[in-house]
């Protein structure tokens, strides 16, 4: 059953958008989408890394992704600039050192397009296994530290002052996210992870009334991103990415329906 | 003050600074359990600023904090919150730690707000969601309880009862409390031990004390002093008269 590449593609599909549900509604109660953004195009130098030594991407890319966050952190105690601007920085001057050392690499050959924007047929039976193992961690330790940021997410101060140590809860949810982005690059492409932890947040949140209704429907959403868009990936050979996200917006898009019924009922 | 095993949180010469800008300095005060202690002060004297630093929010401060219990409730001055999180009242309840839907019920009950309980937190209003705030914060049954301005926005019935609430889970949970009021009547009915704060520790004692202090009367007017001597005559009247007093 795993010779079919579309089996596989499905399967993983299924592993990354379990995880994503609920990295995604935290990514859009902290307002992390620049940071996922950044994240994701540090991963291209990751991926060439990986290449160029011969060495798993997905492990590459989680280290890359760390060591941009870590990063990250320190520039925002030693400088006064903007998050923002220090986003930008790191995102378009790895992605720039990425394609600078592809441009090295011209020996190997390169499927950006798939890079970019995901390869179901690049799945593989090892990928497969980083996907549900590491997504399975993922989950775990998310699980473990949610109380505390979930609290410092509703506010900081309060969880701090009731001893639930947020600033700790913060630093490995920063490392779950390079983690996720790692695990989930062969499926939705670097340009469009973002989208992937975010949308089906999105339209969660336009239905749901408490935090653990809008994690559920993020997960129900990110499924049936991942089956209709790659079914129709497979239909209309369209890259597997792109036909995820625009499956999501859909889904996003009907959700939006719901609140205008239940606008209309509150009038 | 002697040190003995009822202190909950003591400060020693405690400041902290912002912007090379001391907020509070000097700061020395404890918190025993059962005792309600209360910072006064006009805006921008540090009350807030005190209050985070026993509760360990601010990590670079001068002097020294110490801190003896985990079982911490904190209603804070100001807090936003992002309506991007739907919330119910219901998941703020259990925000911090995981309590059972009896000791929910009970803290929602004892401020008023029972009904509210399936309610979006974004849909409150402001003495509404002041009451959850208060309610969240006794619920889970602390050792010290950190109250910044509890009642603001709160009706005058209210408040007269919550206040009252205050006082009985005092008692009754035997823990300590730091209050930060603006309300000079409540300060010299219910308080233990008043610290004025100006910046500094301006005086500080029993509310008889502090109310006899040339720098209090200095800080609040002579009618400061008048309140509380009015109180002390006519018990049955604290609440009649609108007993706020304008700060420079």
């Amino acid at each position: 059953m795993l010779d079919d590449f579309f089996i596989r593609a499905l399967i993983a599909g299924i592993g990354v958008a379990i995880v994503t549900g609920p990295l995604g509604c935290f990514v859009v109660w902290r307002r992390l989408s620049y940071f996922g953004d950044t994240l994701a195009h540090s991963a291209l130098l990751g991926v060439t890394l990986a290449y160029s030594m011969e060495f798993n991407i997905a492990f590459s890319v989680f280290i890359i992704s760390s060591l941009i966050a870590l990063t990250l952190i320190q520039l925002q105690k030693k400088t006064n600039l903007p998050g923002d601007a220090l986003l930008g920085l790191l995102a378009h001057s790895s992605l720039a050192i990425g394609l600078v050392v592809i441009g090295f690499l011209s020996f190997i050959r390169f499927d950006i397009m798939g890079l970019l924007f995901g390869d179901i047929l690049a799945v593989t039976v090892d990928d497969l296994l980083i996907i549900w193992i590491g997504g399975a961690l993922i989950l775990l330790i998310l699980r473990l530290i949610w109380k505390p940021l979930f609290a410092s997410t509703v506010n900081y101060e309060l969880a701090e002052a009731e001893g639930l140590n947020p600033d700790r809860a913060k630093a490995i949810f920063t490392i779950l996210m390079a983690a996720i982005i790692a695990i989930s690059i062969k499926m939705v492409g670097l340009l469009l992870i973002t989208g992937m932890l975010i949308i089906p947040a999105a339209m969660a949140r336009n239905i749901s009334s408490s935090p653990q209704k809008m994690v559920m429907y993020s997960i129900i959403g990110g499924l049936l991103s991942v089956i209709l868009g790659l079914f129709s990936s497979l239909e209309f050979n369209t890259a597997s990415g792109p036909s995820i996200i625009a499956a999501s917006l859909f889904l996003f898009i009907l959700s939006l329906l719901n609140i205008k019924q239940s606008i209309k009922l509150k009038n | 003050m002697s040190s003995n095993q009822n202190i909950l949180v003591k400060l020693n010469e405690a400041g902290f600074s912002l912007n090379n800008k001391w907020l509070v300095k000097g700061v020395s005060l404890q918190v025993e359990k059962g005792k309600i202690v209360t910072l006064i002060g006009p805006n921008g004297s540090g009350k807030s600023t005190t209050a985070k630093i026993a509760l360990g929010i601010y990590k670079n401060i001068d002097g020294s904090v110490e801190k003896y219990t985990n079982k911490v409730g904190y209603v804070p001055q100001k807090i936003s919150i992002d309506w991007t999180l739907p919330l119910r009242v219901n998941d703020f309840m259990v925000l911090t730690e995981s309590i059972n839907n009896d000791l929910i019920d009970e803290a929602l009950s004892l401020t008023g707000v029972t009904h509210l309980k399936d309610k979006n937190l974004g849909d409150l209003s402001g003495g509404e969601f002041q009451r959850v705030l208060l309610a969240r914060a006794i619920s889970k049954k602390p050792e010290l309880l950190v109250l910044d301005e509890p009642v603001q926005g709160v009706d005058f019935t209210g408040e007269i009862a919550l206040y009252e609430l205050i006082k009985k889970i005092s008692d009754e949970l035997n823990c300590g409390i730091l209050l930060i009021s603006h309300d000079l009547h409540t300060v010299m009915s219910a308080t233990d031990h008043v610290v004025c704060l100006n910046g500094h520790v301006c005086c500080s004692g029993s509310p008889m004390d502090v109310a006899k202090n040339n720098e209090y009367k200095a800080l609040f007017g002579e009618q400061a002093s008048q309140i509380l001597s009015r109180y002390e005559h006519r018990h049955d009247h604290i609440h009649t008269s609108e007993g706020e007093i304008k700060k420079n």
